[in-house]
């Protein structure tokens, strides 16, 4: 079974970038992680190939400079090869951009059984390019999973709901957006770490994929960022003396929120 | 308080300079090992240990061990983290690659190893005396031991330990006791104790080969009559897996100031009859193949040193801004200011950066210069060779005196919070404070590096490091930022020389001149050298600064400065140490002991 993943590099969050007054987005000159949200999809697609007994991960990623940092990290930890989007005239693509662009690499990555992503990036947070992309692949979005089972020509999912998890299923190939925190990630091997060096990643333009410039970044997007702010400081908490009838001052509090 | 964070920033930049890594993986045995490659490697292996290991430090410190007539139980934390670093497969990264290792040289390992030690000590002492056992048997083992040994060892499923030290035989190794007696089958009967062994016995691993020194019935006196033994705490059946149960018990662990979750074990071999045990080398050759491990083994505390410190470092100028006391001198600010902004706690924070710097550059040139011998030939590797067996002392003793220092100074920086343990920076103290005593003392360091080293060649190895070592003071004219560090080197270089012409001239005529000063002199030594690669790290920066300064500005600029501070502000205690070293024994003796016990 072959699966592909969209995988994201994001400044690191540990050492946060700052925020270009210009373009008012994320400077990503930086070096680039790979997104931890996303190495719950790598995980899992590592397992269901290993179930399946055979079939290989392809990693899918758009970012600038030629960045390969997060790429190594998913191929140490098993992926086979990565397909990589790296132009300028990506800059400023909004969700929808992004998403022409993953779905036409995606296809360049070769048959998939199943596309994983995650269910939105840590540093954009927009949530909305998995189920893009599956429109504009015409392919089934089954969203939240907190497991995938693949059988036959059908992919079984436990989506994660609010009340608990619903069991659905779509045939394949499907787009799958996976929770984080599901699986444990595992951390690359030295001797994965080592291979990765010699993984091929197929580092493409726009134009290789076929895709008008104009459709994607500034000149495509269909948004504009008017303003950025910082966050209001977070204030001091209020401490409160337990006198013996501190549970009681919990009970006010929440019912005050009207949470129960 | 934020968790340890592996400073691998400083890492790449300590192997790129006084790592010389392109030197090394220019030859054919490490030509795996590029600058690129190791680059990569540290960010996931400095991850790992930041996210998988530095959670467990302080849980194993509260929590310690548990001994039974079974055996010894880990902290529950640790078990997950083992297991996890045996399926990275970071254990095999200095070892022979023949027997699955990954074969990096070894200033990739000891660079490697401050990552392994910063987020958790304790727990380090496993991998590093595996590492030891490792190495020995792959110098002095037979083939048929290596081949049965080094693989699971190497993966880390089995751990290794090293059996020197007896009740009676401390530093002085030549007293021990421990009996070996041949059998018909080729194996020898162990029986004696053991102390201080480290991770003598535990539930981490499911085989623990003791190496141990023990004497054969007819061997001499003293440390010519050692040999070592291979003791697997299972012997292993035919198809290689740990079979019966060796006659070798751990009796009880020892109470502790620090290292809490790395069991001391007293071992008894031979309760129930004797222990086996096989031959490692040659009888009466046991110290030799020790020393083997033993350089290594100094090398590794030295970076130990560094590491505990740079651990409590990062808690301090964490807390130091985070803390809010008295104003800002010179500010209009009106509010409480953060510590980090008052003169003593920036003096505080600069010390131990530099000590810190100055001390990984010491291990980092020190393991580098051993793969330098191994890649070299002729009279080029002996030259490294030579420079490997002075700096050795210097490494395990300055590097954790300092280490002790700096670590001390991270708690004054937390105030009366340093004092209490829910800082978490006392730990590191309490942890650091073993460094400067085991692995011999420093005191016997210093006796080393006077005893032994300095008359290597008749003195002109020595003479020959220090001619090298000084051209930095020709590197550095012009150097304007440079000119005052390069003033207090030159005059640095020139107490040094005073002092080994003492030593050496005074030291033939009554050796115990010499040992009176030793430690001292080492220091002396110590703030020399360290002066002499903080000056090549400010060159080194300067010239990264102006090819583009990949790193960064602000952390290339601040290499310069620690250099400075370093060069300009410690490097002169050296003038404060000559007397000490110059003056001789006759006033340590001038009081008898009994008046010194007297009170």
């Amino acid at each position: 079974m072959n699966v592909v993943v969209c995988v994201k590099q994001i400044p690191d969050p540990a050492d946060p970038g700052a925020l270009d007054p210009n373009t008012k987005t994320l400077k990503r000159d930086v070096k680039l992680i790979l997104d931890e949200s996303d190495s719950y999809g790598v995980e899992m697609a590592l397992q269901l190939v290993d179930t399946a007994g055979g079939g290989e991960v392809t990693l899918v990623s758009m970012a600038p400079n030629s960045e390969v940092g997060g790429l190594r990290t998913a191929l140490a930890m098993g992926a086979a090869k990565a397909v990589l989007v790296s132009d300028e005239a990506l800059a400023g693509s909004d969700a929808l951009g992004t998403s022409k662009v993953l779905a036409k690499a995606i296809e360049r990555a070769g048959e998939a059984d199943l596309i994983i992503t995650a269910t939105e990036s840590s540093d954009g947070y927009t949530g909305t390019v998995p189920e893009q992309i599956a429109e504009l692949m015409g392919l089934p979005s089954i969203t939240f999973a907190k497991s995938i089972a693949v059988e036959g020509g059908t992919v079984k999912v436990q989506r994660q709901t609010e009340a608990g998890y619903d069991d659905v299923e779509a045939p394949t190939p499907a787009v799958v957006s996976v929770t984080a925190g599901v699986v444990e990630p595992r951390y690359p091997s030295f001797k994965g770490i080592m291979a990765a060096k010699s993984k091929p990643v197929d580092e493409v333009t726009v134009a290789d994929l076929g895709i008008d410039a104009s459709q994607v970044g500034w000149a495509g997007a269909g948004q504009e960022i008017l303003e950025i702010a910082a966050a209001e400081e977070r204030e001091a908490g209020t401490i409160v003396e337990d006198d013996g009838e501190g549970f009681q001052k919990i009970v006010d509090y929440l019912a005050e929120l009207k949470v129960i | 308080m934020a968790d340890y964070r592996t400073p691998t920033k400083d890492l790449l930049f300590a192997l790129r300079t006084a790592g010389m890594i392109d030197q090394i993986s220019a030859s054919k045995r490490y030509e795996h090992a590029t600058y690129d490659v190791v680059e990569g490697v540290f960010e996931e292996h400095g991850r790992f240990f930041n996210e998988v290991w530095a959670p467990t430090n302080a849980l194993g410190d509260t929590e310690g061990l548990e001994w039974s007539e079974e055996g010894v139980t880990t902290p529950e934390s640790f078990k997950d983290a083992w297991a996890k670093y045996v399926e990275a497969g970071w254990q095999g990264m200095n070892l022979d690659p023949d027997y699955g290792g990954m074969g990096f040289p070894e200033v990739v390992y000891g660079l490697s190893a401050e990552a392994t030690i910063g987020s958790n000590a304790a727990l380090s002492m496993l991998p590093g005396l595996t590492t030891g056992a490792v190495e020995l048997l792959q110098n002095w083992g037979t083939e048929e031991q290596r081949e049965r040994y080094l693989p699971k060892m190497i993966t880390g499923e089995w751990s290794g330990t090293m059996n020197l030290t007896e009740p009676q035989a401390g530093s002085d190794v030549g007293l021990s006791t421990t009996r070996a007696v041949p059998q018909d089958d080729g194996s020898y009967r162990i029986t004696g104790t053991k102390i201080f062994i480290s991770f003598g016995e535990h539930d981490l691993t499911e085989n623990i080969i003791h190496l141990v020194l023990a004497r054969t019935p007819d061997a001499p006196a003293g440390t010519r009559g050692i040999s070592l033994f291979l003791v697997p705490k299972f012997l292993l059946e035919e198809d290689g897996s740990p079979g019966e149960r060796n006659d070798v018990k751990c009796v009880s662990i020892e109470h502790k100031m620090g290292i809490h979750a790395s069991p001391t074990c007293v071992l008894s071999f031979g309760d129930e009859g004797g222990a086996t045990g096989w031959l490692v080398g040659e009888e009466n050759q046991g110290l030799n193949a020790m020393f083997t491990m033993m350089n290594a083994a100094r090398l590794a505390v030295g970076v130990q040193g560094t590491a505990i410190a740079s651990a409590a470092y990062q808690k301090a100028v964490d807390y130091a801004g985070e803390r809010l006391q008295g104003r800002e001198v010179g500010s209009d600010q009106r509010g409480p200011a953060p510590i980090i902004v008052h003169p003593d706690v920036r003096r505080m924070l600069l010390e131990m950066k530099s000590y810190i710097e100055a001390t990984r550059n010491l291990t980092t040139h020190l393991a580098a210069s051993l793969d330098m011998s191994r890649t070299t030939e002729g009279d080029d590797s002996e030259g490294w060779d030579e420079r490997v067996e002075i700096l050795t002392p210097v490494a395990k003793a300055w590097c954790t005196d300092v280490g002790v220092q700096v670590t001390s100074t991270a708690l004054q920086v937390f105030g009366g919070m340093g004092f209490i343990e829910e800082s978490g920076v006392s730990q590191h103290f309490r942890d650091q404070r073993i460094t400067p005593i085991y692995e011999g003392t420093n005191g016997i360091q210093a006796m080393d590096l006077v005893g032994r080293k300095l008359p290597i060649r008749g003195g002109a190895a020595f003479a020959d490091l220090v001619a090298e070592m000084r051209r930095i003071v020709d590197e550095l004219e012009g150097v304007e930022e440079m000119a005052a560090s390069r003033a207090e080197i030159q005059a640095a270089f020139d107490e040094l020389d005073t002092a080994t012409k003492w030593i050496m001239e005074h030291g033939i005529a009554d050796p115990r001149d010499a040992l009176a000063g030793a430690t001292p002199y080492l220091e002396l030594f110590g703030l020399t050298a360290g002066a002499w690669l903080m000056a090549r790290q400010a060159l080194a920066a300067r010239e990264e600064l102006a090819n583009g300064a990949d790193a960064g500005k602000e952390f290339l600029e601040g290499k310069i400065t620690t250099a400075r501070f370093f060069c300009e502000q410690i490097l002169p205690k050296v003038r404060s140490l000559t007397p000490a070293v110059t003056s001789g024994h006759e006033i340590l003796y001038e009081i008898d002991a009994e008046a010194l016990a007297s009170t």
